[in-house]
């Protein structure tokens, strides 16, 4: 189950606009604890192409679709960013909300 | 207690909103107050601000209004065929529109169905989300020759936005197509002129463009940029998927990579412009297998600008644009580099021009001076915000009526009314979702995810029987 799945479970607000396909970055998650993020596995290039796109964007910043729950993840605490973006214009830079 | 919180918010999402506020609020016998807002346009901006609304406000009323008679904007007329994973988020503005304090109204044009003021003695909230449907152009000569089409035209017409079902561009009339901008836009439609037509055709894209694209003979496409492989506007996802196209030659100057300290600068400060430069330079070093002369080209083309547009030899139609060389310049008062003429011309000979550089705004009545998105009374530095209209982009508009007064506001009763007394046929959400039904139907007989109703009339029909 991934993140944004178990947010879904949880009744937590985590947009998930194209539903897991790679096609937003509704999703974004911030793994609060280095230690974590570096026990996940590399994003691919579609995740990372996405992560261009994500409103306040960190070093350890994941899709929340893509992030899949396991025992190894136990304890792992994800914060949201401020604001999601979706549908931009191209070459738009939102000035911080 | 927080176990029996979930239980009670799923069936009942409202009463959710009274338990957690505090226990002594408890269930009020009283409704909120109902705070009736407007949204004017159905594409993503407007779903979002109508989905904040409600959540945001307790008596929010929401009445989303469109021109057309289906709702998503963009996200149906806008989004490539070939992208189908963009538009899954229309199941999330449906689930918005299927809130009891949501309703859309469609083929409701501002302006000649109901007034901008009337809107605004009817509403406390009025929220401009029409987005931006004309175009920049050029200013250069020979702008107004046949076979050259803004970039949203030709989309449009793929995507059977009823406004543009008979555009009808020849693409038969040469080889090669030059597209002016490198955004998304132009490598979404560089993309469906080259790619295999087996592709499409099991996409929603209209079977007229189907019917065009097979038969077009254009097997070379320009994307053309005034600046360089660094300042490219497209992104990394898109620039991926055309540069591994089936079949397609990519072609790209290893001479225009060479970067300068100022493109080392831009590139450390934006992820997006680093990632497309990698891409690019990779590109260009690949040499992929020349097999077969069927094999069709993309190039790109950078540091160049059009200047004007040259008549093929029966006068009318476009045969090749003029370009000029640049080279880019820092500007002193923004610190971005622009690109200047350096006065060395050249031609590229084409058939079809599409012009992919931007758009602007619909006036509903002039200019709309605003200040982060809420609008002023005039442009003048002592103006005054107006109460209760808001802009969700720049849009034009210039209401030098004077403020209603704050008077009782009926909201959708109102708007029902006056619709009424306009003698508007209104396409409700229900109305769509026949429609909707309609064009799933008639696409599951030729393998596509949907068949679109492309004419004002057929929509008008489908979404009333």
């Amino acid at each position: 189950m991934s993140m944004l799945e178990t947010a879904h479970e949880n009744d937590i607000e985590l947009e998930g606009a194209c539903e897991g396909s790679l096609a937003c970055s509704t999703c974004h998650v911030i793994v609060t604890d280095v230690n974590y993020y570096n026990k996940l596995e590399d994003p691919v290039d579609e995740e990372n192409d996405m992560l261009d796109l994500a409103f306040g964007l960190t070093e350890t910043s994941r899709l929340g679709c893509q992030v899949i729950a396991s025992p190894e993840l136990d304890g792992i605490r994800l914060a949201l960013p401020a604001a999601t973006r979706n549908f931009a214009v191209d070459g738009y830079v939102t000035k911080s909300h | 207690m927080a176990r029996g919180l979930r239980l009670l918010s799923r069936e009942a999402g409202r009463l959710r909103l009274l338990l957690v506020q505090g226990p002594t609020r408890g269930f009020s016998a009283s409704a909120p107050e109902p705070l009736h807002v407007c949204i004017v346009g159905s594409g993503p901006a407007g779903f979002y601000t109508a989905d904040r609304m409600l959540k945001g406000h307790e008596g929010a009323q929401v009445d989303i209004i469109d021109r057309l008679p289906t709702p998503f904007g963009l996200v149906r007329s806008g989004v490539a065929p070939d992208h189908p994973e963009t538009k899954i988020v229309v199941n999330q503005f449906s689930r918005v529109a299927a809130n009891g304090r949501c309703s859309f109204f469609g083929n409701v044009t501002l302006g000649r169905d109901i007034s901008l003021s009337e809107l605004r003695k009817t509403y406390h909230v009025v929220v401009l989300a029409y987005g931006a449907e004309s175009d920049r152009s050029l200013g250069i000569p020979g702008e107004d020759l046949k076979g050259i089409h803004s970039a949203r035209e030709f989309v449009w017409w793929y995507n059977g936005h009823p406004d543009m079902c008979e555009l009808s561009p020849d693409l038969k009339n040469a080889e090669s197509a030059v597209v002016l901008g490198q955004g998304n836009v132009a490598l979404d439609v560089a993309r469906i002129l080259l790619r295999c037509k087996n592709e499409l055709a099991t996409t929603d894209i209209t079977d007229y463009a189907l019917d065009a694209l097979r038969g077009s003979t254009i097997r070379r496409v320009y994307l053309v940029g005034r600046r360089g492989p660094v300042q490219a506007a497209c992104t990394a996802k898109e620039l991926r998927e055309i540069l591994g196209l089936k079949n397609v030659r990519i072609c790209i100057k290893e001479t225009d990579l060479m970067t300068s300290p100022a493109d080392e600068e831009e590139m450390r400060n934006s992820r997006i412009q680093r990632r497309v430069f990698e891409l690019l330079s990779k590109a260009a070093s690949v040499h992929k297998d020349n097999n077969c002369n069927d094999q069709k080209e993309l190039h790109f083309v950078f540091f160049r600008r059009p200047t004007r547009f040259i008549p093929s030899e029966n006068g009318s139609t476009v045969g090749a644009v003029e370009l000029e060389k640049t080279a880019l310049k820092g500007d002193e008062v923004t610190g971005k580099q622009v690109a200047v003429g350096t006065g060395e011309f050249e031609d590229l000979k084409c058939g079809l021009v599409l012009k992919s550089i931007g758009y602007k705004s619909l006036p509903v009545q002039g200019v709309v001076p605003n200040v982060k998105g809420r609008v002023l009374s005039s442009e003048s530095e002592t103006a005054m915000v107006e109460t209760g209209l808001y802009v969700v982009a720049s849009i034009l508009e210039d209401n030098k009526k004077s403020v209603p007064s704050d008077s009782k506001k009926h909201g959708r009763t109102g708007l029902l009314e006056i619709l009424e007394q306009n003698n508007v046929h209104f396409v409700p959400f229900c109305g769509w979702e026949k429609i909707d039904s309609k064009e799933k139907m008639s696409g599951q007989l030729r393998n596509k995810p949907r068949e679109k109703i492309t004419t004002w009339d057929g929509l008008q029909k489908a979404a009333n029987e």
